[in-house]
């Protein structure tokens, strides 16, 4: 009887994730969605343990418990900031869970002497290969995000082929085992260059391709459940899975296009080598301004719009950005932040770091939305961002990010950048926009600058 | 009767695009949150992880690979749905309070 519910309760649970996906299409409703998530897996986990005649009880009861013990300070703890290091370690333990499953599904199979069927096998062997390979990538990223790994590509000679030697190995030990499940010696070591390939794929990507990364990884761990679910032969992990693969796949795919990049130039173009022959810059003059002037510039403004980077989050600044924000509304200077897709360390990391400092997201204006406005802008205040500000890339053939869509700061009156000084960025690649007629120069730590402007705003009003 | 291989992809395929249909709309401002929360919502491989662990006879190394499995998917579970709830409370219109 039970056994029989369990399934009705899987539709349900279903259908549950996926009103949660759709509720999420609004702040206003996306809560109602998180709750519509709790509920389902609620469903889905109380729904097997009742059903499917659990034994063991003690091992379930304690991981339970260990997981439960160690997630709810990961969520509470865990500063904004380290957010996309937090989604990269949770990829690798989804994907690592998937990996070991099907690693105990293809043991069991061949102690109980019942060889799997061929597609059983192939899921298995995919979600297998698609978990080890997560879980090592998935770690990998979250060092480079960490700042533990160095955030510079890792490169050496003949890298492409290599790893892609080593994948098609692996994949040819799958191929191997799923036409002779019987062969338990193949299983180790295609799961050791699962692991290893995982390793090799991400070293080589830089720090400012990790939000295409991370998404792609989501896509992945989504995939390697959707595969056990396969293998399980059950439809819930299937349409989980499924959605979360898709989930990974749109992301990934907004994120190159907001770089101009394609998968396979992310993944093997190695973007370090872009660098070279970057050292001969001719030195070109630009203006510079103390924060009285720029406080002094904002004040006369009527419209403002703030671009900010991950620059921006490195100095610590949101707080006083919203005290900025708040002291500009006041005056009735409306104010705006252009938020390019790139402009944190995960898709749409920037908007939360902003919510955060309580800037009210109907103020936060995607790159599509707010480009028509930059024109009517009398400032553009440009705050630790600068490849994604950057003319050339509209213009200059030669520039590496040519083709990249920007956001159009120098269609604004008065541009104004806060920046340490005017070393080239993350990329290496100078920025036209620095060296404009209209660009002030504001040189400093953003958190300190900000203060500064905010310390000659007051003793205006009324003046 | 269609094997459970057609029926599975199948249900694969039709999911696949209602999840992007789905995510496509979106807002880009909640995709950090929408990766925690499809992140949770993946983890429902603890399902897998507990069939296999609690298994009538399972062997010693199928329970701890069951149990590292589920005290991740678990790890997971928790800490996306509790982080995703975090980070959408933050998200206020102008004038809303706390």
């Amino acid at each position: 009887m039970m056994a029989h519910l369990v399934n009705y309760i899987y539709i349900v649970s279903a259908a549950l994730f996926i009103l949660s996906l759709k509720w999420m299409n609004s702040p206003a409703s996306a809560r109602r969605g998180v709750f519509a998530g709790e509920t389902g897996m609620l469903l889905a986990v109380s729904g097997t343990l009742l059903a499917q005649n659990i034994h063991n009880w003690t091992w379930i009861l304690s991981a339970f418990f260990i997981g439960t013990a160690v997630g709810i300070p990961i969520a509470y703890i865990m500063p904004m900031t380290a957010v996309p290091q937090r989604t990269a370690l949770s990829h690798a333990c989804g994907a690592l869970a998937a990996a070991l499953v099907g690693t105990a599904e293809f043991y069991r199979s061949n102690q109980l002497h019942q060889p799997l069927q061929t597609f059983e096998m192939v899921a298995l062997v995919l979600e297998t290969l698609l978990g080890f390979l997560t879980f090592t990538g998935s770690l990998m990223a979250m060092g480079k995000l960490q700042e533990v790994l160095p955030q510079r590509p890792i490169t050496y000679k003949h890298q492409n082929v290599i790893n892609f030697t080593l994948f098609a190995i692996a994949a040819g030990l799958g191929v191997r085992l799923i036409l002779a499940p019987t062969d338990m010696w193949i299983f180790p070591v295609f799961a050791g260059l699962a692991l290893l390939f995982g390793v090799l794929l991400i070293i080589p990507i830089g720090g400012a391709d990790m939000p295409t990364v991370i998404a792609l990884l989501n896509s992945y761990a989504g995939l390697s459940a959707c595969a056990m679910g396969f293998a399980l032969d059950n439809k819930l992990l299937i349409i989980a899975g499924a959605l979360d693969g898709s989930s990974g796949l749109i992301l990934s795919i907004i994120m190159c296009k907001a770089m101009n990049r394609s998968f396979t130039n992310v993944l093997f173009g190695a973007f370090g080598q872009v660098q070279a022959g970057k050292a001969a810059v001719e030195q070109r003059s630009y203006r510079s301004a103390s924060a009285e002037e720029a406080a002094a510039i904002l004040d006369s403004a009527g419209s403002v719009i703030i671009v900010p980077g991950y620059g921006l989050a490195v100095a610590q600044a949101q707080h006083k950005i919203r005290e900025l924000f708040d002291n500009l509304t006041r005056r009735g200077v409306d104010v705006k932040f252009a938020i390019h897709p790139v402009a944190g360390r995960m898709p749409g990391h920037m908007n939360v770091l902003l919510a955060e400092a309580d800037i009210p997201y109907d103020k936060l204006s995607e790159m599509d939305d707010i480009n028509s406005e930059f024109p009517q802008c009398d400032v553009a205040l440009v705050i630790g961002a600068n490849d994604v500000t950057n003319p050339g890339a509209r213009t200059d053939k030669t520039s590496p990010i040519y083709g990249m869509p920007i956001l159009d700061v120098d269609k604004a009156c008065t541009v104004m950048v806060i920046k340490r000084s005017m070393s080239p960025g993350f990329a290496g690649i100078d920025n036209d926009l620095y060296y404009m007629d209209k660009t002030l120069m504001l040189f400093g730590d953003a958190k300190a600058f900000v203060s500064e402007i905010l310390k000659e705003l007051p003793a205006r009003v009324g003046a | 009767m269609p094997s459970n291989l057609e029926l599975g992809l199948y249900v694969f395929m039709l999911a696949t695009f209602v999840g992007l249909e789905v995510i496509r709309k979106v807002s880009p401002l909640l995709h950090t949150p929408l990766m925690s929360l499809t992140n949770a919502i993946s983890a429902i491989s603890v399902v897998g992880a507990i069939v296999i662990t609690g298994a009538e006879g399972a062997t010693l190394l199928s329970k701890i690979l069951g149990f590292v499995a589920i005290t991740a998917a678990v790890t997971n579970i928790v800490s996306g749905f509790l982080i995703t709830d975090r980070m959408l409370k933050m998200f206020k219109k102008r004038g809303e309070k706390k």
